[in-house]
């Protein structure tokens, strides 16, 4: 690992203000993609800002129609809610399958949102059940926040501070993950949410992407039928040592159907 | 630079000035000299260094020391009691002899605790599906998994 400086601050407005300093800084969340990633020297940032000490960023709140989630509430956290668990059981599951028990009770939501892999889980769940990404500047809506390949809507000096669910009125999510790494070779959320049916897709391509077919489909008529014969297109979508295209547009499809399935469950 | 970083580790309070860059599996193994905790593959995958921090299971070679500071650690060497009298956990991997090469036993312990703190009444298939942060080379799962039930029915009482 290279070098670099260690900032310990305590409030929202010290981690932006010590962003502010340096170009190359980074927010240290739980950082089990980030550590990882500089042991390899993959990543070199001068200053690491750790976000574990501010307590306004953890927690977990359900009030009314919403489930908020702080930014800094780690995975097993979430996984063990009995409010998530009652709330959004789909998003508690989720958690719940996020890389291994130990990843889980280091990992963080704000984390792995920031860092948008595009193979991660929460990915889905904020765009599938329609999240809003709250940050120390704004509120982001989730089809607005990821923007392809570890990139998203975020600025500089702009840091998430929670993240609100609506309640969806059913939802599930259905992972046919890498059994090594735990990520998602195809992960597929399905909600009918008081928007509308959504279906988002991670893992298949460059970015967690939404299938509008499925969606207008399942909005007809909410049962595994509907999607059954509704393929995405192979183009675009990744090829790796672990899956090609062709194979992850099937298993869009069987995923999306076996989320339907256990969402009417 | 250096940054001085203080914690608890099996109850003792410990602090150090080390490099900022310095994992938590190092200043354990290397400051502390307490090298019960093992490096197996150093990428968070293998779960040879697994400790417990505020008493839920994580990997030490995947967070920097600062990132423990202040927080409460527990290493295979705090896990029998003083007197040497074994854990539930570490009795249970003796009787059903749950290693081989021993090298990923303090790791799947520990993991094995946390596990069983989560589920009092574990299924063998959710003891495997739990224990995925966790590998033996030796493939000596078969006795793990025995283990940890017979551990979480002794627990149970």
């Amino acid at each position: 690992m290279y070098s670099f400086n260690y900032n310990r601050v305590k409030s929202v407005a010290d981690a932006a203000a010590a962003l502010g300093k340096s170009e190359d800084a980074k927010l240290l969340a739980g950082g089990q993609s980030l550590v990882a990633s500089m042991k390899l020297r993959l990543s070199k940032p001068s200053d690491l800002i750790d976000l574990g000490t501010i307590a306004d960023l953890q927690g977990i709140k359900v009030d009314g129609g919403t489930v908020t989630i702080g930014a800094m509430t780690r995975h097993a956290e979430v996984a063990g809610s009995a409010e998530v668990k009652k709330a959004i059981p789909a998003l508690a599951s989720l958690a719940s399958g996020i890389g291994d028990r130990q990843v889980r009770n280091m990992g963080t939501i704000g984390g792995s949102v920031a860092n948008n892999d595009p193979a991660a889980d929460y990915p889905a769940a904020l765009v599938g059940l329609g999240a809003t990404i709250q940050t120390n500047k704004r509120k982001i809506a989730a089809d607005d926040f990821f923007k392809g390949m570890f990139e998203t809507a975020l600025q500089a000096g702009e840091i998430i501070t929670s993240v609100s669910f609506p309640v969806p009125k059913r939802a599930a999510y259905m992972k046919f993950k890498n059994p090594a790494s735990r990520f998602a070779i195809v992960g597929v959320l399905v909600a009918e949410t008081p928007s509308g049916v959504r279906v988002a897709v991670t893992g298949a391509g460059p970015g967690v992407f939404r299938v509008a077919e499925m969606e207008k489909a399942l909005a007809a008529k909410f049962a595994p039928e509907s999607v059954a014969g509704i393929k995405v297109p192979e183009k675009g979508l990744n090829t790796d040592i672990h899956a090609k295209a062709d194979y992850r547009a099937h298993l869009v499809t069987v995923m999306a159907k076996r989320a339907v399935a256990a969402a009417l469950a | 630079m250096t940054v001085k970083v203080s914690m608890k580790v099996n109850g003792k309070a410990v602090s150090a000035e080390v490099e900022e860059r310095t994992l938590l599996v190092t200043y354990i193994r290397e400051n502390l000299r307490l090298t019960g905790t093992h490096v197996g593959c150093d990428t968070a995958q293998c779960g040879a260094c697994t400790v417990h921090m505020n008493g839920r299971a994580i990997k030490s070679c995947n967070i920097v020391a600062m990132q423990a500071e202040g927080a409460d650690i527990l290493t295979i060497e705090g896990v029998a009691k003083p007197d040497g009298t074994l854990n539930v956990m570490q009795e249970a991997f003796r009787e059903h002899h749950a290693l081989q090469c021993g090298f990923c036993t303090p790791g799947m312990v520990l993991s094995a605790m946390d596990l069983v703190k989560n589920y009092p009444d574990p299924t063998e298939r959710e003891i495997r599906e739990q224990l995925d942060g966790n590998l033996c080379r030796c493939t000596g799962y078969h006795n793990i998994v025995k283990a940890i039930k017979a551990a979480a029915a002794t627990m149970r009482g």
